[in-house]
């Protein structure tokens, strides 16, 4: 079964094609994480066993596939249908009967499952015509949603080994490490340092052992790009790490991921165990007299350990805690030796890169940041899901052309991108082209590729005490500036959502602010600041709201916001009536309805059902002093 | 032996030594809470930070570090009073002020950089202890690892595993010495003694009675150094009367 030589995988690979193509048609249920929550297990199921109740007829040679994320999450459980290409949209099991007799017999598009386009309300067939995939291109996710991530011979179908086979037995190591560097690939990570800079600063380390690891820690909320490549093209980061250590000369390498991935965990150990057998890792991987294996770790809860120099402590069975990196882990990584640690997406695209070589992943993006990205697309988007596009895309097409634009066409306010160490970027910026230098310049960050879309139902007070929120809970607490820092920083925040803001709270945040950023030991301390740095930068005006005017311009704040229902607009459907949790609506059906202020809660929950837009919000300070006239 | 400038004085330090060393050495002084000179530097208090410059950088361009672990190189230069690592300093002191504000150490240095009061929330709380992870890192060296931090972010705390008396602990008092605020409190007598909530029991000495060293740290020196219990049972009084008359047997023999 070992594959000893290149002509060994081309034939395997042939031959995977041959028996893909045989069959009339496929039947591909995504099984991603997402989908898999909107119940696609048992979609997949359904089909597997109706398609089994026909194949007593020869002439019904179908076969059902569970793949990896589609990416259209916003749309699961998804099912696409090959070689038509036809997709079907929220699937129930309840379905399935209809579409196996109705289209992948009968040859009929069932309609009412299509997607439907928002702005034309068109249906449409085609899984490359919608407009959140037509506008993709696809590096690192390439075969995601393709193949059957636990089939390695699938993954050999569609081009997975092909990278390292042309590594191993036409390239030596210096070059692939050039064909790295012609690429311009950039971390994937967030930070954007320079693969091949990285790759060739840890070769020139004295030591004849040195480690490639991947960082599969991704935990930034609204993330889930790493996630969706590990669950469902495992192979693509397995190869190249593979290169990357042929290319290092290191024997020893392994993934550290999320242990609250669990469906990548096991994914990932499938595929490094299919691998194995098939002499794709190990010893004399292909015949080439080159060794390599890679084990899992998996993490312990703590988001910190997606640092470098926590994630290599975490790996030596250490508490997971940042160090000083004056010493760089190429040099002095994991067990004190030389180190390389790539993110996923990076890895994932390492394979594709020497398949297809450096300079056709050069010929895209922008002067600085070549290739595709990959985002998680969520918050208030029509579309949300994972998609994958050429850098240097701008925000208005990502949210507009390949998200259908915002949720309920509120208007759009702003976009936080980057996770909690990133920004938020305002509507004025939405040209802005996407890449490691415009964001940071417009102080946000690429981070993880997480993209949290805001409607104007949104305060970015709020907004900033999430984030902050969040890294208080997720500090390691070694060091004082982050530690104590984000912990007050919280109080304030508490202070000003709760209308309790005084005059000189925006200094003593912005001097906080400063003091963090140069004396945190890593960069989640660093980097902390920058939710609260970009929205002062681009709505300072809504702090001084919360201090001055003890208002909250987007009426989110409960402390500060009240609720009323405007007389002319209210038709009386009631529906504000039930949804209220307190009871504080009264009114009958058909009648106008009316909001006590004095048992409100301000929740919003009448707001959020109203069909008619007939609840406004308006301060709470107006109530008070009205109670004084 | 690499030569740099720390606030304008030149000064030359072996390869190995960190801007601390460098700084001490010029006789700059540089604040520190949680280095130790017997300890390898941890960088978590962060109240070391300096600007620094490499060689080849551009001359106007500097970086903040820590000197306690930033090693030196050659013709490096390093600021310890800019007006921005003074006001990094001073908010630290005042973040430390508003966990720690009975801690005479943090409010005398808070004092120095012109905070008498925290501008933050106070701890509702307080206790002294400001996280320098000194005791753990001292017990870590000794080789016991009794003690450990605890929890994450601003609940992180130290104490023994699962806050019961440590089954490791060896009663050495090391924790409790090194902690620059005093605040791990323990009991010693002339029989027993304790600390994190476990009790010891006293070796006495052989000769005198006096209580000399807990049973589980000679056990632990034994153990690690080889040589017999009852040299770390027998008092320093004890082991200098046996010198003196050893050395008095000599005299004889002369």
């Amino acid at each position: 079964m070992r594959i000893e030589s290149r002509d060994r995988l081309e034939t395997l690979r042939a031959q995977a094609r041959e028996s893909n193509a045989s069959r009339a048609q496929q039947v591909l249920v995504c099984c991603g994480t997402g989908c898999l929550a909107w119940g696609s297990k048992k979609v997949a199921e359904a089909f597997a066993s109706e398609i089994a109740k026909r194949s007593i007829d020869a002439t019904v040679n179908l076969f059902v596939k569970t793949t990896g994320c589609h990416g259209f999450c916003e749309r699961g459980p998804l099912v696409e249908l090959q070689p038509s290409g036809i997709l079907y949209t929220k699937v129930k099991p309840n379905r399935v009967e209809e579409i196996v007799e109705k289209t992948l017999i009968g040859g009929e598009v069932i309609k009412n499952l299509l997607y439907k386009e928002p702005v034309s309300g068109e249906r449409i067939a085609q899984y490359d015509e919608i407009p959140f995939y037509k506008n993709q291109v696809r590096v690192a996710m390439r075969n995601i949603g393709r193949i059957d991530p636990t089939n390695i011979l699938d993954a050999i179908a569609e081009g997975a080994y092909s990278g390292l086979a042309k590594a191993l037995h036409e390239m030596t190591p210096d070059e692939v490490l050039d064909e790295v560097e012609i690429s311009g690939q950039r971390g994937r990570g967030g930070a954007g340092f320079a693969t091949a800079r990285k790759w060739r600063s840890c070769k020139s380390a004295p030591g004849d052992r040195r480690f490639v690891l991947c960082n599969g820690d991704e935990g930034d909320p609204g993330a889930f790009k790493d996630r969706s490549i590990m669950e469902g093209d495992p192979h693509s980061v397995i190869e190249g790490m593979i290169i990357g250590a042929y290319a290092l000369g290191a024997h020893e390498g392994w993934i550290y991921v999320r242990d609250e991935y669990p469906l990548a965990v096991v994914n990932l150990g499938i595929a490094i165990a299919e691998a194995r057998k098939y002499g794709l890792l190990g010893e004399n991987i292909m015949g080439s007299g080159f060794d390599f294996d890679i084990k899992i770790s998996r993490g312990g809860g703590a988001f910190v350990c997606g640092e470098s120099s926590a994630l290599m402590r975490s790996l030596e069975g250490k508490t997971g805690e940042p160090r000083a990196k004056y010493v760089h882990s190429t040099e002095k990584g994991l067990f004190d030796l030389p180190t390389v640690l790539n993110n996923v997406e990076t890895w994932a695209g390492i394979g594709a890169i020497i398949d297809r070589g450096g300079e056709w992943f050069a010929s895209m993006g922008t002067e600085r940041s070549k290739g595709t990205k990959a985002f998680s697309l969520v918050g208030k988007v029509k579309n949300t899901g994972l998609i994958e596009l050429p850098m240097g895309t701008t925000l208005r097409h990502i949210i507009y052309d390949i998200g259908g634009g915002i949720l309920n066409d509120r208007p759009f306010k702003a976009v936080q991108t980057g996770g909690p160490s990133g920004g938020c970027v305002p509507e004025e910026l939405l040209d802005l082209p996407v890449d490691y230098e415009e964001l940071t310049e417009a102080g946000s960050m690429m981070g993880s590729g997480g993209m949290i879309v805001m409607d104007d139902r949104t305060c970015m007070v709020d907004v900033a005490r999430f984030f902050l929120a969040f890294l208080e809970e997720e500090s390691c607490g070694k060091c004082t500036p982050c530690r104590e820092g984000l912990h007050q920083m919280v109080q304030i925040y508490d202070r000003l959502i709760a209308g309790d803001g005084v005059e000189g709270d925006i200094e003593l945040i912005e001097r906080l602010a400063a003091a963090m950023k140069l004396g945190s030991l890593c960069e989640l301390g660093k980097s902390a600041p920058n939710p609260v740095l970009s929205t002062l930068r681009y709505f300072r005006a809504e702090y001084e709201a919360h201090i001055v005017d003890k208002a909250c311009p987007a009426g989110i704040c409960r402390e500060l916001t009240a609720y009323e229902i405007i007389e002319d607009e209210c038709d009386g459907c009631h529906a504000c009536f039930k949804a209220c949790p307190v009871d504080a609506i009264t009114g009958v059906v058909k009648e106008l309805h009316v909001i006590h202020h004095d048992a409100c809660i301000s929740c919003g929950a009448c707001f959020d059902v109203c069909p008619t837009n007939a609840i406004r919000t308006f301060p709470k300070v107006e109530l008070k002093k009205a109670e004084v006239v | 032996m690499p030569t740099l400038k720390v606030n304008g004085r030149r000064v030359t330090v072996d390869g190995d030594a960190t801007i601390l060393d460098a700084a001490r050495a010029a006789g700059v002084a540089v604040p520190t809470l949680c280095n130790f000179d017997g300890l390898e530097p941890w960088g978590g208090c962060r109240l070391c930070v300096v600007d620094m410059s490499q060689a080849n950088w551009d001359d106007d361009w500097f970086k903040v570090v820590t000197a306690c672990n930033h090693p030196v190189e050659d013709g490096m230069t390093v600021v310890t009073d800019s007006e921005r690592i003074i006001e990094t300093r001073r908010v630290i002191l005042d973040l430390l002020l508003a966990r720690c504000p009975d801690a005479p150490l943090v409010q005398e240095l808070a004092r120095e950089y012109g905070v008498e009061e925290t501008s933050y929330t106070p701890n509702p709380e307080p206790d002294d202890c400001i996280l320098c992870g000194l005791c753990t890192r001292v017990c870590d060296h000794i080789g016991v690892s009794a003690i450990s931090s605890a929890n994450r972010g601003w609940g992180r705390e130290i104490a023994p595993p699962f806050h019961q008396p440590p089954p490791d602990c060896i009663g050495c008092l090391a924790c409790a010495e090194i902690c620059p605020t005093d605040c791990i409190t323990y009991e010693t007598s002339n029989t027993r003694r304790e600390i994190w909530g476990k009790e010891f029991e006293m070796l006495r000495d052989p000769k005198t009675g006096e209580a000399v060293i807990t049973k589980e740290q000679a056990d632990h020196f034994a153990e690690r150094s080889g040589v017999p219990i009852t040299y770390f049972e027998t008092s320093d009084a004890s082991k200098r009367r046996q010198m003196a008359s050893t050395f008095q047997k000599l005299q004889v023999v002369k």
